[in-house]
């Protein structure tokens, strides 16, 4: 069921996707999209659709991620890369106040408020969920992020919805895709047939519908919505990575002790990329910095992961010391406890910890291990405590 | 912290190229406040006026490779309260370590004419294998914004931010895209410590592996990824053999690609 402000679709031509960026831009907003930089498709600031990575793919793998010419001049033709949009709404370094000492008397300056509107141009049904389980942890918990609340309610959203599904995708697997359901302004469909280019566009919001009536644009006739169901089927016909989330809280709740932990923890480098290039992974700390004079002082809050020594330090030393814990920790968060915490899987298919994990560690392949191994090993019964 | 007197720094040399000390010189726009905050009392790259010890803050650049260092090093620490060793050779014996995995006689015969004027011990090891060391700063060489951190960290009495972390992180918070994954380009940065802020990938390059390994470092998996992309036994020797060599981590990864 597709949470939009009213049945009908429309049409937007090619040629009018730029009208599109300038009215989002002219509005005050800040337009971000996919662009071409240093071998990937990375999320930046977008000026003109001739920066968008025309007429190129990628294909994706274990620990491989390659970016392809296509045939067609599709503008959308790319399935996710190592960007997601948390650079944006929860950016890797942010400072959260300073404070200065003069004659014996300290003076706290917090930051401003967050003021810069943001438009983000190519968002996909995985990330809108990603976005959606981020403003649970930062929004509707019980401590809100006024600074990530801030820039959320400042953000417009266009979606675009898959017409191919990568070599690591498994939307399908987790129900976050292909197809862009809710959380959107604009949803877009590019097809290309026939000598036409054109988007099927959905308005999501009252602000969609505002933007949208700028451009010029016709009423979507049905062979045209069918051509845009059919892209959209085509990424789910294509998709072949699968995770099987049947029991799946009980099964890694039951597998604590199971030795596929060492059998990973064999493979795990511990170098944290896939909580960074994860789409919902949240974690932070804060470093606290000094001038030398001392009368200086600012808190910084910067992206930190479970994989370091440092997330679980504590009084003398790191409850998580070895590998094995740090990774068993973080994929049953990610698919368990996070389900207890915040009412959803902390996991949205997307596949980026496949794909930029430099040795190519597959979670769904662990879960499917883990899965197996039941069949020959009886795990013990007892419960959570203690083991590192 | 008593504001009448400042403490006293120093700054020793041991077997190295001095790289480390001069990024002190380096820090130009902050080394007046650096004078500011403390004595410069022994820093004979700096100045020739030295001020006797005991001294508050030690940094301790270089290798020990003499007996006669072997000897100093313990006169420094008494003479120290707090002392921290900076860069490769200090905290894993630097490039010159690389004579620990041969005959450094070998290389004595070869380099100087009379070689029985060199009194050489057989190991170049880091200064903590012969004194208690307080803090140990890695790169090579340093940097010097994590030395004004050491610094800063030392005279406001904090825990300074030099987080023991893969460079993978560093690369991650600049946004850079991974040469490993998207180029196939081998990379020691998941084994490295942070410090450079990525520098080498930022260029399109692998890490070298200046700043040694990270806390945790799963080099025998990463060594499989290498082979995966093409590396020989002899590349992973010679990536693991360098100004780290004899971190034991990086040491033990590079014997075990040796034939």
């Amino acid at each position: 069921m597709t949470d939009r402000l009213h049945d009908q679709e429309y049409i937007l031509d090619r040629d009018h996707l730029q009208d599109l960026l300038d009215t989002l831009r002219n509005s005050g907003r800040r337009v971000i999209g996919p662009v071409l930089r240093d071998g990937a498709i990375v999320y930046d600031d977008l000026a003109s659709v001739k920066n968008l990575p025309i007429g190129r793919t990628d294909i994706q793998e274990r620990g491989l991620y390659r970016v392809m010419h296509r045939e067609d001049q599709a503008l959308f033709g790319y399935n996710v890369g190592p960007h997601s949009w948390k650079k944006f709404l929860s950016p890797p370094r942010t400072r959260l106040w300073q404070g200065d000492r003069s004659s014996g008397m300290v003076q706290i300056s917090n930051e401003p408020p967050e003021t810069q509107k943001m438009a983000f141009i190519g968002v996909r049904s995985c990330e809108l969920h990603a976005i959606a389980i981020q403003d649970r942890v930062f929004i509707q918990s019980e401590f809100t992020s006024p600074p990530y609340q801030a820039r959320r309610e400042q953000t417009f959203i266009v979606a675009v919805n898959c017409g191919q599904a990568g070599g690591t995708c498994f939307c399908m697997s987790m129900k976050t895709g292909p197809q862009a359901t809710r959380g959107f302004d604009l949803a877009l469909t590019e097809v290309i047939e026939n000598g036409r280019h054109y988007f099927v566009v959905e308005v999501g919001t009252e602000a969609g519908m505002t933007v949208f009536e700028q451009l010029p644009h016709t009423v979507a006739g049905e062979a045209q919505k069918s051509a845009a169901e059919s892209a959209v089927a085509a990424a789910t016909a294509q998709m072949h990575r699968q995770m099987d989330t049947s029991d799946i809280k009980d099964l890694l709740y039951r597998n604590y002790r199971n030795p596929r932990w060492d059998d990973v923890a064999s493979r795990c480098l511990a170098c944290a990329n896939c909580t960074m290039v994860c789409p919902t992974c949240f974690c932070s700390t804060v470093e606290d910095t000094t001038n030398l004079k001392g009368d200086h002082a600012e808190r910084w809050q910067r992206w930190d992961s479970c994989f370091t020594m440092d997330l679980s330090y504590i009084h003398g030393g790191s409850v998580r010391a070895s590998t094995r814990s740090r990774y068993r920790q973080w994929m049953t968060h990610k698919l368990a406890t996070w389900i207890d915490q915040f009412g959803t899987s902390g996991c949205v298919g997307c596949g980026r910890c496949i794909s930029w994990c430099p040795v190519g560690i597959d979670i769904t392949e662990e879960v499917r291990a883990i899965r197996k191994s039941e069949e020959s090993f009886l795990p013990p019964t007892e419960g959570h405590h203690g083991d590192t | 912290m008593a504001q009448n007197k400042k403490p006293k720094l120093a700054v020793w040399k041991f077997a190295s190229c001095d790289g480390c000390q001069l990024s002190l010189l380096d820090c130009e726009d902050e080394l007046l406040e650096v004078a500011g905050a403390v004595e410069i009392a022994n820093f004979m790259e700096a100045s020739g006026a030295v001020v006797k010890g005991p001294y508050d803050l030690s940094l301790v650049e270089g290798s020990i490779t003499t007996p006669h260092d072997a000897e100093r090093i313990h006169q420094i620490r008494r003479a120290s309260r707090f002392l921290v060793t900076i860069g490769a050779c200090a905290t894993a014996g630097g490039i010159q370590a690389l004579r620990n995995f041969s005959d450094v006689k070998k290389f004595t015969s070869i380099v100087y004419a009379t070689p029985a004027y060199i009194e050489t011990l057989s190991k170049s090891t880091p200064i903590s294998e012969h004194i208690p060391v307080d803090f140990e700063l890695r790169g090579c060489p340093i940097s010097k914004q994590q030395l004004l951190e050491v610094v800063s960290a030392f005279l406001n009495h904090r825990k300074p931010n030099t987080p023991a972390h893969s460079v993978c992180i560093e690369c991650k918070l600049r946004g850079n895209v991974c040469v490993m994954v998207a180029n196939g380009t081998p990379c020691l940065g998941p084994v490295t410590h942070a410090g450079c802020g990525a520098l080498c990938p930022t260029y399109d390059r692998g890490c070298y592996g200046c700043f040694g390994p990270m806390e945790s470092p799963n080099t025998k998996s990463l060594s499989e990824g290498w082979s995966r992309l093409g590396a020989k036994e002899g590349d992973l020797v010679r990536a693991f053999r360098s100004f780290n060599a004899y971190a034991d981590p990086f040491r033990k990864e590079s014997e075990a690609h040796e034939k």
